[in-house]
């Protein structure tokens, strides 16, 4: 028997390209006489245009055309919606290039194209708009009072979108409950911040009439179905691919920025590749973002600590557009009751325009300010109540015989009713009282106070969703000349090692070597069915559909060795890219069955020899195939997931304070997790220790700050702090692996899970270390050494 | 090793000057613009694209090369400034027969690189504190240290930790 691999922590395949600066990405790829884009952005975040000057740019040298909304042609729209939803009424999308109006700093006016990227900066600085700027507002507490300045006329208020969704019966509940904690939190704005700005090229090849689009993107098939429909060409004729992408974390899923339409409509009109690759600026000032929530969150309880009602009301910043619908709001207020039984729930939220980048999923989408808010609730719960913060989660902990555990009324990001699937809840927070050494933190505690420092621990569970559908596919064909087994699939990665562990998916069913399987992905070309990543469903959506894939596959493989050796279909077995004979020394290559599946009618080698019509191995009295029958060795097959698969784990910290410097420091921080099956550990580590510094990075650092008049005033990394390996600690993990009922491989998504409960965790660990200082609570993020430094001399915090 | 195009330049645009450089041991002359970014000469001029560039001004190391045998950014440099240097790019680390350099070899062994657009910047980093330092400091803050020039969003840097405490233990015991 080959050793199994699922499970086995795999190398790359993918990364000796990349360790030798071989990688592909768009602004690397060798277009011969490549034009280059540069885009007018609006310098006010709400104002009239009333001109657009573009003569004197349109005569600079080496520039060769200038976009305006007006000769974009039937581009002047507004881009479509893509996730409609009933709350929203008459939701705002953006235009493509702005008409009459601009909505926030940033937004597109003007497209330049030039033979070089300086040049066409320069004739873009050339371009000359006539702005009549207008008030705004900001921030969205005030932007929904009614005399706030309006960003869209048509939408009072600035609500865009209003949705309450009900649980059990909230109102009986609460007016039942002993206690009530009430608690306001707010998080802060960030944005993902890909290493890897995004980009676009494009080339449109007049005789065969195929527009290419190299696009850094998560979603190339949505993108070609959006380019399609959006310019009136067949399907076929657009191929979109995604080569290597530094990183997306989300912002790369939504589709489509303006770059992404125009940079292909300028190639199409001028008939030679073009391309546009965003600075860093522009990725702040223009490419989407997330985060900004305000909960009121309140729960109601028995004396004794279990929560019988959640009442949670929330403002979610959407920025100026809402293209990507209520997505984000509604991962959030379906994630509110995080990992506790909570019967009850009423949940509220208020999307709300503000004149700013427009607000799509990044990587947490919404869980992160959901966790913050029940956790930082049961926290204070807990200290209201006198119950220690352990136990006031286990008396409301779902418990392991309560699975499958319906939220009924609550309606997901991919509309089907709320179920939590599968898990050890009690189990993780055991481990994690264990691991973090609970019982000897209160001497820890009081050592590092007689020496002047403040030691506190911090604790949040958090749950995640993932595996959306609607579906991906898989397609895989053994190649009859090398053996060596290609699959494709339709959505793209940006570093998450998609070709390795869809490659041990694979290796096991079909008995081959990892290296052996080449994965294809993010091509419209070599494969079109499917989606996008995002929601943390690669391993779970496509990893699926390529498994029952390689299940149909391998039966073929086993069904025509059988028959080449003649032997019985059992007595075959797959291994060393080899079917074997059963305790026996017979064997034939898995490129010579492919071969000898494929009846020829040339014999271009030995194997194929054997495959020619004349050849006794083909035995066939009738035709070489049979009705119904197909050649070689190749299957496609689909998955479908019948709801979101919740993963779940806790975090705990202890973090310390220094009293001069303000800095928090994260003394040890460990964490338990659960996605299910585990396809490569190794992966899995990486993808949550990533997730974990981008939470340490929201819970410490980042935020995009906006100046009164809707300007971003650290829109590049000296001013928006990313952290450097100095400030993102050790992480210590643990797993748990309950497999999910609801797939075949029992996998659970794992791309978000780090920064998910990050946050909580250390307000959690500080509001324990600095009590004695008028007991502060941190229930806001960024939690920034000021803020300490206002806790420690003034002896309170927000 | 991937070759350095010497075509004459598509590029060079308004006011001009000649550079002369070494470019990872082979000679290059060429005519350059005067405003053209040393990074962009490298990726666009010379065609060694596994420089990369992610911010353009001076933070995140993306574009980290190896000048004089020192670590530079080349974002924050002008081609015309690079007239008489020795620079070395990502595409010289590997060996001859295409096989990875210590460093490379670590970092595939410890997963420290996820989509990998940082990973030269790193790499480029790291060889050039290798051949300047006798000693690295192997504890985990003398490594945070050594890399706190670089971003990287994907891993949260703790495979890359353990990549270079790897590989200058193992160079180490070599000398
Ligand atoms: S691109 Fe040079 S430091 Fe970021
Ligand atoms: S591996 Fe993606 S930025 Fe470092």
């Amino acid at each position: 028997m080959s050793t199994r691999s699922f499970g086995t922590r795999v190398k790359r395949n993918v990364d000796p390209k990349l360790l030798k600066g071989e990688g592909s990405f768009i602004d690397d790829l060798d277009l011969p006489g490549v034009l280059h884009a540069a885009f007018v952005r609006s310098p006010f975040a709400r104002a009239k245009i009333k001109s657009v000057d573009t003569d004197y740019a349109r005569s600079m040298d080496g520039v060769m055309a200038i976009y305006t909304c007006d000769n974009i042609g039937n581009l002047d729209m507004e881009l479509p919606l893509l996730i409609p939803h009933d709350c929203m009424n008459d939701a705002r999308t953006q235009r493509t290039l702005a008409r009459d109006d601009v909505y926030h700093v940033g937004q597109a006016i003007v497209m330049v194209v030039a033979i070089n990227r300086y040049l066409a900066e320069d004739a873009a600085l050339m371009v000359d708009v006539d702005y009549e700027p207008m008030d705004v507002e900001v921030d969205i507490e005030k932007a929904i009072l009614p005399d706030a300045p309006l960003v869209h006329p048509t939408h009072p208020g600035n609500i865009a979108a209003d949705l309450t969704q009900i649980s059990g019966d909230p109102e009986s509940a609460f007016a039942r409950a002993e206690h009530v904690t009430k608690i306001r939190v707010e998080v802060e704005r960030s944005t993902a911040a890909p290493m890897e700005t995004r980009s676009v090229a494009a080339y449109y090849d007049k005789i065969s009439g195929v527009l290419t689009v190299w696009d850094g993107t998560q979603a190339p098939l949505t993108v070609r179905g959006g380019l399609a429909s959006i310019f009136e060409i067949d399907e076929d004729k657009v191929r979109v691919i995604a080569p290597d992408v530094g990183g997306g974390f989300g912002q790369k899923v939504m589709f489509p920025h303006p770059d992404e339409l125009l940079v292909p409509l300028a190639a199409m009109e001028l008939g030679m590749p073009v391309k546009y690759i965003e600075d860093r600026r522009e990725n702040f000032i223009s490419s989407n973002q997330e985060r900004k929530q305000i909960h009121h969150i309140e729960l109601y309880a028995t004396k004794d600590g279990d929560v019988i009602g959640l009442k949670d009301f929330f403002l979610h910043d959407t920025g100026a557009f809402i293209p990507y619908g209520i997505a984000i709001a509604q991962v959030a207020s379906t994630s509110i009751a995080g990992p506790y039984r909570i019967p009850n729930i009423h949940v509220q939220f208020q999307a709300v325009y503000t004149p700013t980048v427009t607000i799509t999923p990044y990587r947490g989408c919404g869980r992160p300010q959901a966790c913050f808010a029940v956790e930082r609730a049961m926290d204070q719960l807990a200290e209201d109540l006198g119950i220690d913060r352990f136990e006031i989660r286990r008396k409301n902990l779902i418990s392991d015989d309560q699975f499958p555990y319906p939220r009924e009324g609550l309606i997901f990001a991919d509309g089907l009713p709320v179920t939590m699937d599968s898990g050890q809840y009690f189990k993780a927070l055991d481990l994690i009282e264990e691991k973090i050494d609970v019982r000897n933190f209160p001497r820890m505690q009081e050592e590092a106070r007689s020496q002047g420092k403040f030691l506190g621990l911090g604790l949040a569970y958090y749950v995640e969703g993932t595996g959306l559908g609607p579906y991906e596919g898989g397609h895989i064909k053994i190649h009859p000349i090398t053996g060596k087994v290609y699959v494709n699939t339709g959505l793209s990665g940006q570093g998450q090692g998609h070709d390795t562990v869809f490659a041990q998916i694979v290796a096991d069913q079909l008995g081959v070597n990892v290296e052996d399987v080449i994965l294809t992905e993010g091509d419209s070309g070599a494969y079109d069915w499917g989606v996008a990543t995002f929601a943390s469903r690669a391993a779970v959506v496509s990893g699926n559909a390529i498994h029952k894939t390689a299940l149909i596959v391998r039966k073929k493989t086993i069904k025509a060795a059988a028959n080449m050796l003649e032997v019985d279909e059992d007595e075959i077995e797959l291994r060393d890219g080899h079917a074997w004979v059963s305790n026996s020394n017979r064997s034939v290559s898995l490129a010579a069955v492919a071969t000898a599946t494929n009846p020829l009618r040339y014999a271009f080698n030995e194997a194929a020899k054997a495959a020619t019509q004349f050849a006794p191995a083909s035995r066939h009295d009738g035709p070489a195939l049979d009705e119904g029958q197909a050649p070689g060795l190749e299957a496609t097959d689909y998955y479908s997931p019948p709801a979101a698969t919740w993963a779940y784990g806790v975090h705990a910290a202890i973090v310390e304070v220094d009293e001069i410097t303000c800095e928090t420091k994260i003394k040890k921080y460990a964490l338990v997790h659960d996605c299910g099956n585990m396809i490569n550990p190794t992966i899995v580590e990486g993808q949550v220790m990533g997730g974990v510094a981008q939470g340490i990075a929201g819970a410490m650092y980042e935020k995009v700050e906006f100046d009164d008049d809707g300007n971003i005033s650290n829109a590049n990394f000296v001013d928006f702090v990313i952290p450097y390996a100095t400030e993102i600690p050790k992480v210590e993990m643990y797993h748990l692996e309950t497999p999910t009922p609801l797939n075949p491989l029992g996998v659970k998504g794992v791309g978000e899970a780090g920064c998910i409960a990050t946050a909580a965790t250390i307000a959690s660990g500080l509001t324990d270390a600095l009590r004695e200082f008028g007991n502060p609570k941190f229930r806001s993020t960024p939690i920034t050494p000021s803020m300490i430094h206002e806790v420690l001399s003034s002896g309170s915090s927000g | 090793m991937k070759m350095i195009r010497n075509l004459p330049s598509a590029n060079s645009f308004g006011q001009t000057s000649k550079v002369s450089l070494t470019v990872n041991g082979t000679n290059v002359e060429k005519e350059v613009s005067v405003r053209m970014l040393l990074s962009d000469f490298i990726r666009h001029e010379l065609g060694l694209t596994g420089t990369h560039v992610g911010c353009e001004h001076g933070i995140c190391g993306a574009c980290t090369v190896i000048i004089d045998g020192k670590s530079s950014r080349s974002c924050t440099l002008l081609a015309v400034q690079a007239d008489g240097i020795d620079l070395r790019t990502i595409e010289s680390v590997a060996n001859k027969d295409g096989s990875l350099h210590p460093i490379q070899e670590a970092f595939h062994e410890c997963h420290a690189l996820q989509c990998g657009y940082c990973t030269p910047g790193f790499i480029m980093n790291i060889v050039s504190e290798f051949e300047n330092n006798e000693k690295i400091d192997t504890t985990d803050e003398g490594i945070r240290e050594l890399i706190a020039g670089n971003l990287c969003r994907c891993t949260g840097y703790a495979n890359i930790i353990e990549a270079v405490r790897d590989a200058a233990e193992k160079l180490q015991k070599k000398r």
